[in-house]
């Protein structure tokens, strides 16, 4: 196989256990790693112990703070190396699907290590099974790196200056630190890569570690394009099933008609008698074609005859669906009779996360050991049903987190990973294993389908009280983080993992009496999976279009009421910045109108508002505009990219597609039937305000989609004067 | 339940000549073989995507004689003679194509999975529309889809690159 990752994750030294004193309740650590050049290398303490490296008690640094912000007490490290070329190559035990983790670490690490950030390899973390957790998800990548890894680097830089002033002569306190070097005052340098060595061997810096002033910073804040552009736009960039062409061997899977319906009997005849078809092998998802090209691989799963057993669903379709979930609904306590009573009834169909990459991976089993190359973003997880597959300990399983084309939540699932190694295994050749786009759509994962039921009692001119009850199919979420946060003692609602993201993530900061946001889940077997924004994509968009109604009860201007209302400051800057930058309130045609609506998760708050022209064949969004908080930016460029994405998925999921379930199969299978934005859906310009409100990093990565699809749906209901409550919009008309 | 399935089977290979990013080479393949899988699979030419199979994403978008084309739904045969042009194909050397360096100037790449496909269906609509209104970009882009949402900076790029860089 050819890939592999450029360096070994795990420095070669004798282990030995980390000591020093125990701050809180948790600590940080951060430890020089013995081999060639410097390498360091920062931890969370409860894991095992950190293998091959030297703990230094100087080094050990409490972070107990940094862990209460962290959505779940994740216990990952990363690693930071000077290479004999002065490159800075660091590792994140992250998943990189499109939102710029890799650019983003780069800059925080050259920031604060004075390295230019053309010198830094920013890449991807293996698996590492003895981390508790490896997961990307519920965007706390930089809420909980933010400041771990300027630490680590702080400390990295503190090693090298006092190395440097053993090497120049210069005390360490006249020596300054820039573009991956260190000065003397009288023009001398020495490169970070020439004091490496040295620097390993320090157990006394000459200076304390400190931040760096963040009013000095040249590279944090400062808009930066993706540092792996270059490789995305000549097609260098490689993916899933680009790697190992020709050493794996191309595979596919034929699948059934319905879900999870299982194989009684099959005839390969034709198919093993086609030219370059080398293996058909039964698997426990459907039968598997591996075959010398992908095309032939494809004609031959079109020649398996396969007598396929009912589904799990056999028989239920959309009707059924919603019958059952409007059945699960936690009664209101509001009565109808009672007062002014205002009732909304919201339905969101199934929604594919439809990730441009098809589930894809390669494996490599042989008898000893195995590897694996996906885009996980749980990647443990994949490493240990991997494992278990090929009957083979979870450290002869090495899996490389490579890029993903694409997620959107889809990747939190690594099924490919694991039918690629199935297959691997059973025919002992390497396999390149790929999902067609039927198979993407329709035995993938999907956003749970959702009926909302929302009263709001009025009186004296306000809202006396709230209630939200929201009834899904189950999310399933045993991909990892569910158990991790389990094995923590997080899981403080009684209903499991579900309950518990239900319960910290709803809220709604508006003067209306008391809230309460119930969740009811039924599980009915179509694959599920969180999609960007868990339940608040639908939920916080269901209160968001329920404010502008009861602002519109009330004879109050949706944004005035907003402004007035809103308990959270961070919000009501956001909905003043897109009133004030969108022109709320001017006069615009008829069947033309304006929305806004606003959200707060992530430790930020995002506004937008968009224009919709309901005067054509479609109604198109004509223009959009974003506001949005999430306190220190990192990357400019990257946090408006991850916003401007989060509304073309509200626009899309809000007007255009859902998914259908007949008889127990999906019923879309490709874009052209998920009828996904295109250009000519989306806006001209999509302006994104940050506000810079002096608040730590917060996530950015699905914080848009609640306030974009609530502002969809606004727009489209005072420019139509119909009420939205169903969607897609352009399917159901709003009724 | 019985599905019922059609043996797709291929005409007997012949030899295909054609022209791939500027070098002549001739493949071995049965005529009606999708183009995208001679590239990818038999020439190890992974910069078009695939994303659909049925020429409704325009991932595999690439250039045979300077227009765009779906690999995917482009029968190997249809090829002979002409030329072909991917992603990888479309800077000259180190020098990039005005649509490509627009792209980085954007910042226009999220997963980047869409983007060869973007691109080479951008660079053939301006080398026939130079300087193309929203419409004309709407029209010509449609075909492609980016589940990113990175729409806004695309038709930046496409301006970028329409106006010189």
């Amino acid at each position: 196989m050819a890939p592999r990752t450029p360096l070994p994750a795990t420095p070669s030294a004798e282990p030995a256990a980390p000591t020093g004193p125990t701050l809180g309740r948790r600590r940080f650590l951060a430890y020089v790693a013995a081999g060639a050049g410097l390498t360091m290398v920062g931890r969370f303490a409860g894991s095992s112990a950190p293998a091959h490296a030297f703990p230094q008690p100087a080094d050990v640094l409490d972070l107990s703070d940094i862990l209460q912000l962290s959505h779940a007490s994740n216990v990952m490290d990363f690693l930071i190396r000077i290479t004999p070329e002065n490159r800075v190559y660091i590792e994140t035990p992250k998943a990189e699907v499109g939102q710029g983790i890799t650019t983003a670490m780069a800059m925080i690490v050259a920031e604060e290590l004075d390295a230019r950030l053309a010198d830094v390899d920013s890449q991807l973390s293996p698996a590492e099974p003895d981390r508790i957790v490896q997961l990307t998800g519920g965007s706390n990548s930089i809420i909980l790196f933010w400041t771990p890894v300027r630490l680590v680097a702080a400390l990295l830089r503190t090693r090298i200056v006092t190395a440097a002033a053993d090497a120049l002569g210069v005390p360490a306190g006249d020596l300054v630190t820039r573009d991956t070097a260190v000065h003397a005052p009288d023009g001398r340098s020495v490169t970070y890569a020439e004091v490496a060595d040295a620097a390993a061997r320090v157990t006394l810096p000459d200076t304390p570690p400190r931040l760096k002033d963040e009013a000095d910073y040249t590279i944090v804040g400062t808009p930066t394009g993706r540092l792996d552009a270059r490789d995305i736009v000549t097609g260098r960039a490689a993916y899933a099933a680009d790697r190992g062409v020709g050493q794996a061997l191309p595979t596919v899977v034929k699948r059934p008609p319905q879900i999870k319906a299982p194989v009684r009997s099959f005839d390969d005849t034709a198919a093993r008698a086609m030219p370059g078809v080398i293996a058909v092998t039964e698997i426990p998802t459907g039968i598997a074609v591996t075959a010398e090209t992908f095309d032939i691989a494809l004609r031959a799963r079109d020649a398996i005859r396969v007598d396929w057993g009912p589904g799990a669903l056999a028989g239920v379709s959309d009707a059924e669906i919603t019958e059952q979930l409007e059945a699960a609904l936690v009664p209101s306590l509001v009565p109808t009779l009672v007062g002014d009573v205002l009732e909304g009834r919201f339905a969101f169909p199934y929604v594919s996360h439809a990730p441009l990459e098809t589930n894809s991976a390669t494996a490599d089993v042989r008898a000893d050991s195995a590897e694996v190359w996906a885009a996980a973003k749980s990647p443990i997880k994949l490493a240990q049903d991997v494992a278990e597959a090929a009957g083979l300990p979870v450290d002869a399983v090495t899996m490389h987190v490579v890029r993903g084309g694409g997620s959107f939540g889809r990747k939190l699932w690594s099924d490919a990973g694991l039918e690629a190694a199935q297959v691997s295994k059973a025919i002992g050749r390497p396999v390149r294993l790929m999902w067609d786009r039927n198979d993407d759509m329709r035995h993938s994962r999907t956003r749970p389908a959702s009926v909302h039921v929302v009263r709001a009692l009025l009186g004296g001119g306000r809202v006396l009280r709230y209630e939200h009850r929201m009834s899904c199919a189950a999310m399933d979420a045993t991909h990892g983080l569910g158990e991790a946060i389990t094995a923590n003692g997080e899981a403080m609602f009684p209903g499991g993992f579900g309950q518990s993201i239900w319960h910290t993530t709803q809220k709604l900061n508006y003067d209306v009496g008391p809230v309460t946001h119930l969740l009811s889940e039924t599980e009915l077997h179509i694959p599920t999976s969180a999609w960007r924004s868990v339940y608040s994509g639908a939920s916080g968009a269901v209160n968001e279009m329920m404010i502008d109604e009861i602002a519109r009860a009330l004879g109050r201007d949706p944004v005035e009421y907003r402004l007035a209302e809103l308990t959270n400051p961070r919000m009501r800057a956001v909905v003043e910045k897109v009133a004030e930058e969108g022109g709320w309130g001017g006069t615009l045609p008829e069947g033309v109108a304006q929305g806004v609506a606003v959200h707060d998760e992530y430790k930020a708050a995002a506004a937008y508002l968009v224009e919709i022209d309901t005067r054509g064949p479609e109604p198109r969004v004509t223009k959009a505009v974003c506001a949005a908080d999430i306190g220190k930016v990192i990357n400019p460029t990257g946090a408006a990219a991850q916003l401007q994405g989060c509304l073309i998925d509200g626009l899309s999921v809000m007007l255009r597609a859902g998914l259908h379930v007949d008889d127990g199969a999906i019923r879309e299978g490709s874009y052209a039937d998920f009828r996904w934005a295109r250009m000519r859906h989306a806006p001209i310009e999509c302006d994104v305000h940050l506000i810079d409100s002096g608040e730590p990093p917060g996530g950015a990565g699905e914080l848009g989609v609640p306030a974009a699809s609530g502002a969809v749906g606004n727009a489209w209901a005072r420019a139509t004067g119909r009420p939205a409550r169903r969607f897609p919009l352009m399917e159901h008309g709003g009724a | 339940m019985t599905d019922t399935t059609i043996s797709r089977t291929r005409s007997t290979p012949r030899v295909i000549p054609f022209e791939l990013n500027g070098e002549r080479i001739s493949v071995t393949a049965p005529p009606e073989t999708p183009l995208l899988w001679v590239l990818r699979d038999v020439l190890g030419v992974t910069g078009p995507k695939f994303g659909c199979g049925v020429g409704v994403c325009g991932a595999c978008t690439s250039h045979i004689d300077g227009e765009a084309a779906r690999m995917c739904i482009t029968p190997v045969a249809s090829v002979a003679g002409k030329r072909v042009t991917t992603i990888e194909g479309l800077a000259d050397g180190d020098d990039l194509h005005p649509v490509q360096q627009a792209w980085i100037d954007e910042d226009v790449a999220q997963c980047g999975f869409c983007q060869p496909g973007q691109i080479m269906n951008a660079a053939a609509f301006l080398a026939r529309n130079p300087a193309p209104d929203d419409a004309a970009i709407d029209e010509a882009m449609s075909d492609n889809v980016c589940r990113c949402g990175t729409y806004c900076r695309i038709r930046s790029a496409i301006k970028r690159a329409a106006a010189g860089g």
